[in-house]
């Protein structure tokens, strides 16, 4: 190794570094702006060494600078315009195509790799090595299925699952392909192979989110994400570069641990998520009210006293609150409440909304103060000397049936609402959530029953309470 | 298997550790911008998509290296813009100086209006 090449190395090595500081900084709100900071300015080192690299290389033709320079300057431009036009609640969409593009970048790289093997003559294919099949594989599952996630999540594509006959055979035979060709790849050398190798992954990619629900995305994501870390540790073997592998293996890390928290927070495996089944969450089928005669329904008046005379009231938001587009009007009536000297916090489980993490962005969006968000597990022994649960677009993460054996969320983590003096739940009708069973928290006799939508109700509420206190 | 694969495969395995390690400890309250920050960092394979420039001299060479440098590119500095948006969001208190809230748990008078009483204005 040069000195040249050395120090490049040792470069690349302090850029892994800020990368880990910047994540590590991240286990604190006050602290997170400061490590996104570190991570960027790492990042900008380790490109500026690239660049350097590539003068000092002096290979590199003028059309190789052309096209590697409005290509970066076109993607950076694309990519700063989505950041800053984006929706807090589009923010799944845009972590998925980030994994796309990042897992498609991934896999080019080991293609061009195999192409340009540097052991043999220039123009002659060689065999390749299992990191370069590896890279190419799961780099190209991750882009297409990322593009079928955020199509999903934004609704191009259906959030239904889309089961296809025959589509788990499919499914299998696609891997098998993708495998064989690659095996046989690491023998002999082959252009047709590569090409079969990189189709049926793609395909894969397409067949193995498809039948996925909405309400299964904070999983997917956040497996796609691990994905995508993999592809590009992959691609740092292939072109033996020690940032490449640090920065992957960190993300693949952060992705396998969000991965395993959702699915247990979801109270499912991930072979259940991935093979399929119930997961819709979107679908709101109306069903008549008042049919059940233990249900109390509540006026806003009734509502409002209720919370005014509180003295602590704990809100559970769901992602129904998301949809309805409310987290600035339960701001606002949080805001009114807490003005009366009313202690009030919210009451965040691990699944709200479409990605981890997703409701407190929207909260802290709406300007709540992230003291007042509270994790499941911080939040679930209050429940208790709460004077009222406002449960908002929350369904299945509250039913009590999940500590009764026998029914289809038994065994999920939920949030403690009933624990709570009483409980207001607003909600357009009594559709059962994705899970699809009844919700025994609405007939509990603590419980009145706000029906309206969530923007609507929380408007009426809040005006109610301010008339009610003057 | 040779000197170097062990080599990147020993930092692959130990950063990996490091990666469970460091992430374990950050709040589910910042997993959005995690995630979003792993993306970006993640976009380092823009390295990787440059440096195919180095031996690209025929149309293929340069077609994937004008993707790669495009999709990496995108990810890279859209990664870091919407992290860094969204964390500006969080914040401590609801406005700095503004007036409105009362720190949670403290009961007492605070609204504008006057004092606000607890009890005895039911059904005004």
């Amino acid at each position: 190794m040069s000195s040249f090449t050395t120090n490049i190395q040792l470069v690349y090595i302090l850029a892994a570094a800020c990368f880990v500081v910047g994540l590590h900084l991240m286990n604190s709100p006050a602290t997170a702006r400061r490590g996104n900071q570190v991570s960027t300015a790492g990042m900008a080192v380790a490109v500026v060494a690239t660049l350097i690299l590539l003068i000092h290389a002096g290979t590199v033709t003028g059309t190789g600078w052309t096209v590697i320079i409005v290509g970066a300057l076109l993607g950076s431009a694309a990519g700063l315009q989505s950041a800053r036009k984006v929706q807090m609640t589009a923010m799944p969409q845009l972590v998925s195509m980030f994994n796309a593009v990042g897992g498609g970048a991934a896999a080019l790289v080991a293609v061009y790799g195999y192409l340009h093997d540097e052991s043999t003559k220039a123009g002659v294919l060689g065999t390749t090595t299992v990191t370069t099949a590896l890279d190419v594989i799961i780099g190209s599952v991750t882009f297409t299925g990322s593009l079928i996630a955020a199509g999903k999540l934004q609704g191009i594509i259906t959030g239904q699952p889309v089961v296809l006959r025959g589509g788990r055979l499919l499914n299998v035979a696609l891997a098998v392909i993708a495998v064989g060709a690659a095996a046989f790849l690491l023998t002999t050398a082959s252009l047709p192979a590569l090409l079969i190798v990189v189709l049926a992954a793609l395909a894969f990619g397409v067949m193995m989110v498809l039948p996925i629900g909405g309400a299964d995305m904070p999983v997917v994501i956040s497996l796609l994400n691990a994905f995508t870390g993999t592809a590009v540790a992959m691609a740092g073997f292939v072109i033996t570069n020690w940032a490449l592998i640090v920065a992957g293996a960190l993300v693949g890390a952060s992705g396998g641990i969000l991965t395993k928290l959702m699915a247990d927070a979801m109270n499912r495996s991930l072979g259940n998520i991935i093979i399929g089944g119930f997961g819709t969450g979107d679908s709101a089928v109306p069903v008549a009210a008042a049919a059940d005669a233990q249900i109390k329904s509540v006026a806003a008046d009734d509502a409002a006293i209720q919370l005014a005379y509180a003295s602590k009231v704990i809100v559970v938001p769901g992602y129904g609150l998301a949809a309805a587009q409310a987290q600035h009007a339960i701001a606002e009536l949080a805001q009114v409440l807490a003005a009366r000297g009313i202690e009030v916090s919210y009451a965040i489980h691990p699944v709200a909304g479409r990605m981890p993490g997703h409701m407190n962005v929207l909260l802290a969006e709406a300007n709540v103060p992230y003291p007042q968000l509270k994790e499941m597990d911080e939040i679930n022994p209050e429940f208790g000397r709460a004077d009222v649960a406002l449960v908002i677009g929350a369904n299945d993460v509250t039913n009590p049936a999940a500590r009764r054996p026998g029914t289809a969320i038994s065994g999920m983590p939920i949030l403690d609402v009933d624990q709570a003096k009483s409980i207001i739940v607003v909600k357009r009708s009594m559709a059962s959530g994705y899970a699809g069973i009844d919700n025994e928290l609405y007939t509990n006799p603590k419980t009145s029953m706000y029906f309206a939508d969530a923007k609507k109700a929380l408007a009426e509420m809040t005006s109610a309470v301010k008339t009610l206190v003057g | 298997m040779s000197t170097a694969l062990v080599t990147d495969l020993t930092i692959f395995v130990l950063a990996l550790l490091v990666g469970i390690e460091v992430i374990g400890k950050v709040p589910a309250t910042l997993h959005t911008p995690l995630m979003s920050a792993a993306n970006s960092i993640h976009g380092i394979v823009l390295a990787g998509a440059l440096l195919i420039g180095v031996s690209a001299h025929s149309v293929v060479g340069y077609v994937l290296a004008f993707v790669a440098s495009f999709f990496a590119a995108a990810n890279v500095v859209g990664g870091y813009a919407v992290t860094g948006r969204m964390l500006k969001m969080f914040r401590r208190r609801v406005t700095p100086g503004a007036p409105a809230a009362v720190p949670a748990g403290k009961s007492g008078p605070a609204s504008n209006g006057g004092p606000a009483r607890r009890e005895g204005t039911a059904g005004s």
